[in-house]
């Protein structure tokens, strides 16, 4: 059975040295791979981490508790039945004197006007709209007070996590001794406390950090995306099926194919430029709308989708289409009913994958003026809006401290945007996978 | 006289029936080929080939690999059509019929001349929908009863139903290679065609799969004009009527199957049949 001469042979030094090396080179090699993936597992860890950390301030915000008389008088005894006459009387109230008058109740001290403006900018400027909606929820405070939580100064809000230091000589810091000592007051009283922060997710922007939200950048990627995927997805389609599936091979398509390729490698601000230039100058679309946001991402994304459109429909199987044309299918009937449901899961793929980058797209949508600080949520496609990486930029270049956690925060919630678009694309798949 | 030599010899390969290549078609013949020449960009694939598929028969086209036997098949149904850079001249009939005159559809003529391939292809789809996919899309049937039928009678005809009439919403995929042939061969005759062209159908089935097909074959013939390409010759000898021997793109020989294989005409196909070479 055992042959001396092969088992000599085998296991002669030279082969043995041989096979150790080969095994160590296999060791090294899979090490190398481990170390990769911990690599990018890291870095990619520490990144979300220092997100995480910057950004969890921006979920939630300081608020005062202030207890507000709200006299008859100053409403116009408007009566809240009448929403016209009860709109107008809220809007002609002067809130601020009721925020006034609760504050100099509780510091009966603050006396001059600069003791009495300190003591006003403890609190947020939104708090005046705050008291509006509260009458508006419950219009039978009318007459009567209430102790209500209103939003802070982001100011307030530093202090109260600690990032101004006490130790900073006064002049160096935003506030002065007198409120800090008003702020551990009121702190003492229980009436400063951080609350979840529903604002960052319902508002748009705003000058004060501690107003502004994301939800007009959000709604202003959504109804631009939704543009962009609305054209993208059925001309890309399209084009990708007429170039694999009827297209002649000539000259002609490959120049076709050769200027595709080269547009997916096209820098994106050059299509910003185009945008610019053909749907605003030209076509005199508005400006800052989702409508030409969407338009000019729709061309950035456009080869992408074509390119991988492309590679899922090559991908399936030819015998697939023979045995549909051996059946008398027409070529539009190969396509519709075997070809493309089969690519749809590619087709999928490619297309969120592009979704995504224009999601995180700016500097096309910088060309066509969707930078503009806008404080309404965008409710159409026309309307001026901006979009969240660009809201990102915009806060990150802002002065107040107070922001800089908006930036992480608002870089977390377009993580969660693209998780989302990346899970749908999921379950699409496995859907469309499934039916087949 | 002045025939070049070549050309005269490829005339006589032509053998019985079209022994006057050029002229009208055999009025007997299902379907007709009258000097097909197909070209794959340069190359000459298939030489003036002129033959007859006599109806209700089976015709066995066998041959080396290579020899242009499966791109003769494909020239039946027009298959050659989506093949880039092939072109395809020569007349075909059909009942008398071109089918490259202008006015012949060619999604019809592949209604009427269906085609089983070598690898069985089923859609990834239910069997039933494998099935029912021809008579669909000729719009044959409209209800779902008419549709049920259809499969039924179907997948009896190919021998499958009594495997698979239980998990008819099954996928086709998920069937043996064997059964997924004979599901092929019910998807095939669903839209009812009057000739079935098989491409080597059983190259890639074990022998048990192999002799289904054959069994197949022969309750087929008694509906069905059959084409089959084989590189097997025992099967050629076992299953079909007339055999037709494809050597270099040209046709060598055609005749009675039985007369073929025991006294074959001319010297390349004996060679053939006897294995000293193919």
């Amino acid at each position: 059975m055992t042959d001396p001469d092969s088992r000599a042979r085998w296991s002669a030094p030279a082969l043995r040295a041989r096979l150790a090396r080969r095994h160590a080179a296999e060791r090294r090699f899979r090490r190398l791979g481990a170390a990769a993936i911990v690599t990018a597992m890291a870095s990619l860890a520490l990144l979300l981490a220092s997100i995480v950390w910057n950004g969890h301030g921006a979920f939630r915000a300081a608020e005062i508790r202030l207890d507000i008389a709200f006299p008859e008088a100053a409403f116009d005894a408007a009566d809240p039945r009448d929403p016209v006459a009860f709109e107008t009387a809220l809007a002609r109230a002067d809130t601020a004197a009721l925020l006034r008058d609760a504050l100099r109740a509780l510091f009966p001290e603050a006396q001059s006007r600069r003791d009495v403006r300190a003591l006003q900018a403890l609190v947020s400027s939104g708090a005046r709209g705050a008291l509006r909606d509260a009458l508006r929820a419950d219009p039978s405070l009318l007459g009567r007070s209430a102790s209500l939580w209103l939003p802070a100064d982001d100011e307030v809000d530093l202090f109260l996590r600690g990032r101004i230091a006490r130790q900073t000589p006064e002049a160096e810091r935003r506030l002065s001794d007198l409120q800090i000592a008003w702020i551990e007051q009121l702190e003492a009283a229980q009436r400063l406390r951080r609350h979840w922060n529903t604002r960052f997710f319902t508002s748009g922007d705003s000058r004060e950090p501690e107003l502004a939200g994301v939800w007009g950048a959000a709604v202003g990627s959504f109804l631009t995306l939704l543009v962009a995927l609305g054209l993208v997805f059925p001309v890309g389609v399209a084009a990708a099926i007429y170039l694999e599936e009827f297209a002649p091979r000539t000259r002609w398509t490959d120049v076709v194919e050769v200027n595709i390729n080269n547009l997916a490698a096209v820098p994106s601000i050059v299509f910003g430029l185009l945008g610019l230039a053909v749907f605003l100058n030209t076509f005199q679309l508005p400006r800052s709308a989702p409508l030409v946001g969407g338009m000019t991402l729709a061309l950035m994304t456009l080869p992408t989708i074509i390119i991988t459109g492309r590679a899922a429909i090559q991908a399936v199987p030819p015998s697939i289409r023979e045995a549909a044309r051996g059946i008398g299918a027409s070529p539009v009937q190969v396509v519709g009913h075997h070809v493309l449901p089969l690519a749809m899961p590619g087709i999928l793929t490619g297309t969120i994958i592009g979704m995504a980058r224009a999601l995180g797209e700016t500097a096309p949508l910088l060309m066509i003026g969707m930078v503009a600080f806008i404080v309404d949520v965008p409710s159409s496609f026309t309307d001026a809006a901006t979009v969240l990486p660009v809201q990102i930029y915009l806060w990150a270049d802002s002065p107040e401290r107070a922001f800089v956690e908006k930036t992480s925060g608002a870089v977390l919630v377009l993580i969660v945007f693209l998780i989302l678009m990346n899970a749908t694309a999921i379950v699409l798949r496995k859907r469309f996978e499934g039916r087949t | 006289m002045s025939m070049p030599e070549p050309e005269r010899r490829e005339r006589e390969r032509a053998g019985r029936s079209c022994a006057a290549p050029q002229l009208r078609a055999d009025p007997s013949a299902k379907m007709c080929a009258r000097g097909v020449d197909v070209y794959y960009g340069d190359k000459h694939a298939i030489k003036s080939v002129d033959l007859d598929i006599v109806s209700d028969e089976v015709t066995a086209l066998i041959g080396p690999s290579g020899c242009g036997k499966s791109t003769f098949l494909r020239c039946f149904n027009r298959m050659n059509d989506t093949i880039p850079r092939c072109r395809v001249s020569g007349s075909i009939t059909l009942d008398g019929e071109d089918i490259h005159a202008p006015d012949m559809d060619v999604v019809q003529l592949r209604a009427r001349v269906g085609m089983v391939f070598q690898k069985p292809n089923p859609f990834p789809k239910s069997i039933y929908e494998n099935v029912a996919y021809g008579p669909r899309i000729h719009g044959l049937a409209s209800r779902r009863v008419e549709f049920d039928g259809i499969v039924e009678r179907s997948l009896l005809r190919a021998g499958l139903w009594d495997e698979v009439k239980d998990r008819l919403g099954e996928p086709g995929t998920a069937l043996s290679g064997g059964q997924q042939q004979r599901l092929c061969v019910a998807r095939t005759i669903a839209p009812q065609p009057e000739v079935v062209l098989l491409d080597e159908p059983t190259a890639s089935l074990d022998p048990q799969g192999t002799q289904r097909i054959e069994e197949l074959l022969f309750t087929l013939k008694k509906e069905f004009t059959i084409v089959i390409v084989t590189h097997n010759m025992q099967q050629a000898a076992r299953v079909s009527d007339t055999t037709t021997f494809f050597y270099l793109g040209g046709m060598v020989e055609t005749g009675a199957t039985r007369q073929l294989f025991t006294s074959p005409a001319r010297e390349e196909t004996e060679a053939y049949i006897t294995g000293r070479f193919g």
